[in-house]
């Protein structure tokens, strides 16, 4: 067991990164993302790493830089939130469909308007179709572990896709929290040496990327790409055992927390998670079947283990922390409810949208959720299937318990 | 619900209430301690009133919500005192830390307070007459020590010495520990 230290999710990624030692980095800052880059830049200016650091002029531009330093062969990362990803938007389709192992850090911040600085998830969940990985962590220990992981996941050669990490903006991005670092030396082990497959900087073997692809060949280019996400299932799990045995920490596709007999559960992703374990343990104690499951993994999105986690739960309320406009909820809870479609035994589910622009989630808003749920479980009737909470004019009493 | 001492601080932009909050929470970690500081983000100006806040524990923290009922309330800015209620969400066994030239019965008696216990501290005389400025956040540090019996002087004193050393030269490293001192010294309870 390493030592614990006292740093704020920003720094410990920041961390992680120095520890890897890219070869490249591009960047623009935008807030809560700022802190990653301008750790990291000192690490650079004190020579702690050798990395290229490339200020560019927008994130756009900074996408692009890495895009390019990926083709020319380097181990590529940046960092991001919010504007800045909505900004990277077509270059974020290019990075995946060119199959870069580029790593971000993605924290978590609302999307304009009205304007926002704080976390939620509109900005990874809108990328969510762009061909990334989507690792969302707890808390800055899960964002430092996750972050190390990332580039094992992407380089692997059978994925050579792009990752984001997620962590929430502000709430684990800017708070320092108790957490244990691995030495240098082993995280730079683990990670191993890049080897990059057709890099442009060999110009004894010349190639071609971003070359136009019509109705000849675009098809099988996706499909093989769809291959390659479907494989990144494996190598997540390969990569999250070998680091829990490495580090004694970590999650594979999901925590699951008292959910062996749970009755009635939770389903709720990054730092809102670790909020309602306080409730969790609080009802457990009273003799309540309650449970959460938080998903880390969300692209892929493991179908079957997430379908199976919640087979013998009566009721289950899914938590969002970003909407979808004119569906009915959240996209956590959309991909939930395909997931268990096809399960003979499937939970009741309903949706809350929470924690939009920063909005707290305390500890009598989770209660009153698990109270409906138990009713539901109980009378088998659902009052409404998504709704948004802890919000003014909302029918239910949040945060009133 | 869950075991930790949690902090609140109310300060003003500038007068160093965040990088107190940190100090606080990297002496009581080194001490053994599961910590959390965060500060309440709002618009970022000089002299506004700023939050920040602190758990501390002997257990692994994994709530992340706001702290709304701190078992310390520490004010580090002596004007906020009757301007700001600093009380809301305390109960009768709160400890509260104020900044001010005031005795703690005459804080007591401005802010109509019924239960809890007031300690006081004179810090931004101490910090003007040692550092020689209105920075009064070290000298907090030094009082919060001896009044929240959390974390140990010695390491207090130890990362204030090594946060300072990264930023600023010798002397001013050195005239911040003596206000940390002092302010352990000088503050006064009921």
């Amino acid at each position: 067991m390493g030592k614990l230290v006292a740093l704020t999710g920003n720094i410990a990624v920041a961390t992680a990164m120095r520890q890897i030692n890219p070869d490249v980095c591009a960047a623009y800052p935008i807030t809560p993302s700022t802190q990653v880059m301008e750790q990291f830049s000192e690490y650079v200016a004190d020579g702690l790493v050798d990395t290229e650091l490339i200020a560019t002029e927008s994130e756009h531009s900074a996408m692009s830089a890495c895009i390019g330093a990926a083709a020319a062969g380097g181990r590529v990362m940046t960092a991001t939130s919010s504007q800045g990803l909505a900004l990277m938007w077509e270059m974020l389709y290019i990075a995946a469909g060119m199959r870069f192992p580029i790593t971000l850090a993605c924290v978590n911040r609302a999307l304009s308007a009205p304007i926002n600085i704080h976390g939620d998830h509109s900005d990874s969940m809108g990328a969510r179709d762009s061909g990334w990985i989507q690792i969302y962590a707890e808390n800055a220990q899960e964002a430092y572990d996750n972050q190390i992981q990332t580039v094992r996941i992407a380089e692997h050669m059978d994925v050579r896709l792009p990752v984001m990490s997620c962590m929430d903006g502000f709430i684990t991005s800017h708070a320092i929290d108790s957490l244990e670092l691995l030495d240098d030396k082993t995280v730079r082990d683990f990670a191993g040496e890049y080897k990059a497959t057709h890099p442009l900087l060999d110009v004894e073997h010349p190639v071609t990327y971003g070359a136009l692809d019509l109705q000849d060949y675009f098809m099988e280019h996706k499909r093989a790409q769809a291959e390659a996400m479907k494989n990144s299932r494996k190598v997540i799990l390969d990569v999250a055992r070998e680091y829990k045995k490495l580090s004694g920490r970590g999650f594979e596709y999901f925590e699951e927390y008292y959910m062996d007999d749970a009755e009635i559960a939770i389903v709720i992703l990054s730092s809102a998670a670790g909020t309602v374990k306080v409730v969790v343990d609080a009802m457990r104690a009273k003799g309540e079947k309650v449970g959460l499951l938080r998903p880390r993994v969300f692209r892929p999105f493991p179908y079957n283990e997430l379908s199976d986690a919640l087979s013998n739960v009566k009721a289950v309320a899914i938590m969002d922390r970003a909407d979808s406009h004119g569906a009915e909820g959240g996209p956590l809870f959309m991909e939930f409810k395909s997931a268990l479609y096809n399960n003979k035994k499937q939970p009741i589910m309903i949706n809350k949208i929470f924690g939009l622009g920063g909005r707290d989630l305390m500890l009598p808003d989770i209660e009153t959720v698990y109270r409906e749920l138990r009713d539901i479980k109980n009378t088998g009737k659902i009052r409404t299937v998504s709704e948004y909470i802890t919000v003014r004019g909302e029918e239910a009493a949040y945060g009133k318990a | 619900m869950y075991e930790a001492t949690e902090i609140r601080w109310h300060g003003r932009g500038g007068q160093g209430t965040v990088t107190a909050a940190k100090l606080f929470a990297q002496s009581a970690m080194v001490g053994g301690k599961y910590v959390q500081a965060f500060p309440e983000f709002g618009p970022e100006r000089t002299g506004a009133p700023v939050k920040a806040y602190n758990r501390i524990s002997g257990k692994r923290l994994t709530i992340h919500c706001g702290v709304t009922n701190p078992g310390i309330v520490v004010v580090v800015d002596p004007t906020l005192v009757g301007t700001t209620d600093f009380t809301e969400g305390t109960d009768e066994k709160a400890v509260f830390l104020v900044n001010t030239k005031d005795d703690p019965a005459a804080v007591r008696k401005k802010i109509n307070l019924k239960g809890g216990k007031i300690y006081t501290i004179d810090a931004t005389r101490i910090s003007l007459e040692i550092i020689g400025k209105p920075i009064p956040n070290t000298a907090m540090l030094g009082a919060l020590a001896k009044v929240s019996g959390i974390v140990d002087i010695k390491r207090v004193l130890d990362d204030v010495k090594e946060d300072f050393e990264k930023k600023f030269p010798e002397k001013i490293t050195q005239k911040n520990l003596e206000a940390v001192k002092r302010a352990y010294e000088e503050v006064k309870g009921e």
